[in-house]
């Protein structure tokens, strides 16, 4: 079992056991999920890299440690984490909203990066999820269920992270003009965007077979470099990726989009549409909350019901 | 494979005296006629068995604990059968407990407080492939293999494949969050599983997750995945189908020194390479197996790995190249590489018939499962034949060693006293010696009944209410799978629902 280290109970201590309170990470998914109540008390998350293990691909690092700043350490190594890197977002902030990098096809989601997490719960005890392992089924799987909660069933202070190793060449080219679908040949497209027009790859891998994507997506037509994804709309829209593929008839409402190709999310212009969940989701979805937090305090006003 | 499995289930059937049948369910007949009669009006006569051979199948399954007691055992066809079954039980206050193939290792299965049985059997239809979205959905009855022999044709796989895939079925593979070689590369099952529909403990139906990439709400998939049956049963399940890759090379790696082996497979991964497999076996597991399925592996090798890495051809390459410049330098006296499919399928032959293997070693065997480090696989495996010779057992070897997944075997003959004791002493030692090492209880299996009571050595209390509080959620009533995961302080007060019969065996 686990002894805490003073960043994590200072943390705790300052959660507290009662009143509203909410975590700030770097506030670039502030809003997602509907605005914190008037009235609550804000706190940081403690921040800094605990132990980095290149030979486990693992990292230990605290939820309020920049994205960038991780990365940045772990490319010493030649290693990420699947995070999506926002200009100022953070580890914590980043589980918290759920929302993979553009490269999730290549990196997996966000939600199997977590192995182990250290949070604060409602009564301001801490509690740990998970293993420090990368394997594990020891009982209910707690990490799932944090990941993209946006901190309502608990205040995350600490993480073990899955790394992996950065492909040995990363390049982003763009299609003019083609349909994404003939890109799926390409088995080291690590992302494949489409805005109706033209595609834009990131090819991650073994030079040799990045290559040879390369003198494939050549046979389609004209192929450029180019320095990295296209500018995304803002609002994120939930899609299957066969609505993403096929997104160009909806093109009205969204506005300009890019559509993640092989994922399902798309970037548009305009926030999605409501779509409808399941009354037996929204039931569970209530009694999670309530036992979680019966009292409400956790980042009050935010539902991730209401994602995107 | 499907000898390996008979093998095994015939060893868990054929190691128990016939005379314990009348006890392992007491009284059942007639004091369930009420409650057999609304199954059968509810669901047909041809979809419920009450007799005592039925619930003695049904009372356990593939681990050692033997104290099982099933009530009726329905057999649903449809997700309507199932919601009627929950129903009658809970009419007649009685739990459910869901089983598929029974092939699970920690009595996840073992029906406790003689709950109503639901097998999910019959339920076993490979229901739409949906290739634009990259999904199948499934019913949780399906077998594992057979769902990746329907695929094959469309060049696409369900990558989770448990060493008993060709017995043990995807609702059981969710309800475990099941494992296997290849998870090492692509991820057990959690990750790939989309969408669940689940029947809850209140008779309702909700479909958990969707074929979005993030749906809204919270990861109700997520959470229920690995939930043993005790958050709802699942009656369909949406999986994730995962692209054929366009090149495979497996090779066979040998030492004439464990350590050589484990140091290996923490320097492959310290290189920055992530192979599809890295199995582990060592000379007494290899003997073994070549005993009994002749995969051609060395018998004067002290421990062999399998490794296998995957994708486009280049990079299969110069990965399968730095494997074996890694095992060269780290005194391997063999690097073999299959050369057609047939040789690769021999290879793994023999990595998948291990466990049936053991049979012809000892009458009885009890199987691990627990996670440490990888990085410490050296010094870890010194510490399990430190432990198995103290206690006078043999140990046999064979495990997922890229992740540090270990499953070591405790070969024994329960007619010899005095044995089961010191099974039972040194398997303590080895779980309690992982978690020392930074470990974990179980990286597959799951905890059951087995490890229940080993979950306050990995979890404070307060990590185990919050466990509770998951579960909760999904089963306010603990009406589903009572008894299992949770160790008894951190399990439902409500266990009305359990019969007393054994009750206090069960709830302590
Ligand atoms: C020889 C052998 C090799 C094995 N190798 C591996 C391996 O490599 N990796 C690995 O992970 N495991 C392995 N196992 C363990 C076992 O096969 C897996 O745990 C498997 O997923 C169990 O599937 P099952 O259909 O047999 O489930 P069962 O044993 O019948 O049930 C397992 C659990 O699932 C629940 N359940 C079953 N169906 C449903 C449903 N529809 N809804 C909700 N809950 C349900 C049950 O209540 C129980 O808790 C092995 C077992 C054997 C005997």
């Amino acid at each position: 079992m686990t002894e805490f280290d003073e960043a994590l109970t200072a943390f705790a201590a300052e959660v507290g056991t009662d009143g509203p309170v909410c975590v700030r990470g770097g506030g670039t998914r502030w809003s997602l999920g509907g605005e914190v109540a008037p009235g609550t008390r804000e706190v940081q998350a403690p921040e800094g890299i605990v132990a980095f293990e290149p030979a486990e691909m693992t990292v230990r690092v605290r939820a309020g440690t920049p994205v960038a700043g991780l990365h940045e350490e772990l490319a010493g190594d030649g290693q990420r984490t699947a995070l999506p890197e926002r200009a100022g977002g953070t580890v914590g902030g980043a589980l918290m909203a759920g929302e993979s990098s553009i490269a999730c096809l290549g990196l997996g989601p966000v939600r199997d990066v977590l192995l182990q997490a250290r949070y604060v719960c409602a009564d301001g005890r801490i509690a740990s999820a998970g293993a420090g392992t990368v394997k594990n089924v020891s009982g209910f799987d707690l990490c799932r269920l944090l990941v993209g909660s946006l901190g309502t069933l608990g205040l995350v202070g600490e993480v073990l992270l899955r790394t992996f190793p950065v492909g040995e060449t990363e390049r982003w080219v763009r299609l003019a003009g083609t349909d994404p679908g003939a890109v799926r040949s390409c088995y080291t497209a690590a992302s494949v965007l489409w805005d109706s027009t033209d595609v834009w790859i990131l090819l991650s891998g073994y030079a040799v077979d990045v290559d040879d994507d390369l003198s494939r997506l050549a046979a389609l037509g004209a192929c450029e470099d180019v320095d990295g994804p296209p500018e995304l709309p803002p609002h994120r829209w939930a899609c299957t990726p066969a609505e993403a593929a096929a997104f160009d008839a909806r093109n009205g409402a969204a506005g300009p989009f890019v559509a993640e190709i092989g994922v399902g999310v798309v970037h548009a212009s305009q926030p999605q549409p409501f779509r409808p969940v399941e009354s037996g989701v929204v039931e569970l979805n209530r009694r999670f909350k309530e036992r979680f937090d019966p009292t409400g305090r956790l980042n009050p006003g935010r539902d991730p019901l209401r994602k995107p | 494979m499907a000898r390996t499995l008979a093998d095994a289930t015939r060893r868990v059937l054929g190691s128990r005296r016939r005379g314990d049948r009348a006890a392992a369910v007491p009284g059942a007949d007639d004091t369930d006629a009420a409650l057999v009669a609304d199954l059968v009006e509810a669901i047909g006569a041809d979809r419920v068995r009450a007799d005592a051979a039925a619930r003695y199948l049904a009372s356990r399954d593939a681990s050692i604990y033997k104290e099982g007691n099933a009530g009726p055992v329905c057999y649903p066809g449809s997700t309507s059968d199932v919601v009627e079954c929950v129903k009658v039980a809970t009419r007649h206050a009685r739990a459910v407990s869901p089983r598929g193939a029974g092939t699970g290792l920690a009595g996840g299965a073992a029906p406790l407080g003689q709950p109503v049985v639901l097998s999910m059997t019959r339920m076993d239809r490979l229901l739409e492939i949906d290739l634009d979205n990259g999904v199948a959905w499934v019913q949780p009855g399906m077998v594992n293999l057979d769902l990746s022999r329907a695929l094959a044709p469309h060049g696409v796989h369900y990558a989770p494949d448990p060493s008993s895939q060709a017995a043990c079925t995807i609702g059981g593979n969710v309800a475990n969050n099941s494992g296997g070689p290849h998870c090492l590369a692509y991820g057990v099952t959690s990750a790939h599983v989309l969408a669940v529909e689940v029947v809850m403990s209140d008779a309702s139906v909700v479909t958990l997750g969707d074929l979005t990439a993030e749906p809204a709400g919270y990861d109700l998939r997520g959470a229920f995945v690995g939930s043993e049956g005790m958050c709802g049963i699942a009656t369909a399940v949406a999986v994730r189908l995962t692209r054929n890759p366009p090149a495979v090379r497996t090779m066979l790696l040998s030492f004439d020194d464990v350590s050589d082996a484990a140091t290996t497979v923490s320097a492959i991964i310290a290189a920055g390479i992530v192979p599809a497999a890295i199995e582990m076996m060592d000379q007494r597991c290899v003997t073994a197996v070549e005993d009994f399925a002749q995969a051609g592996y060395p018998r004067d090798a002290a421990a062999v790995l399998l490794v296998e890495v995957d994708g486009p051809a280049g990079g299969v390459a110069i990965a399968g190249e730095r494997v074996a410049d890694i095992a060269r330098r780290n005194q391997a006296i063999s690097v073999r590489t299959a050369a057609d499919d047939d040789e690769r399928a021999r290879l793994w032959k023999g990595r998948k018939s291990a466990f049936g293997a053991v049979a012809n070693v000892m009458p009885d065997y009890y199987l691990h499962d627990t996670v440490v480090p990888r990085t410490r696989l050296v010094e870890v495996l010194e510490r399990i034949y430190e432990i198995v010779d103290r206690h006078d057992l043999i140990v046999l070897n064979v495990f997922h060693a890229g992740d540090g997944n270990l499953h070591p075997i405790l070969a024994y003959d329960s007619r010899v006293p005095g044995t089961g004791e010191r099974v039972q002493a040194a398997g303590r030692e080895i779980i309690e010696m992982s978690l020392d090492m930074g470990g974990a209880l179980t990286g597959e299996h799951g905890i059951g009944v087995e490890k229940r009571e080993y979950m306050n050595r990995m979890f404070s209390a307060v990590d185990l209410d919050q466990q509770s509080r998951l579960r909760a959620s999904f089963d306010p009533h603990c009406r589903m799978n009572p008894g299992k995961v949770l160790p008894s302080a951190h399990s439902c007060s409500d266990i009305g629902a359990l019969r007393a019969s054994d009750a206090a065996g069960v709830w302590g």
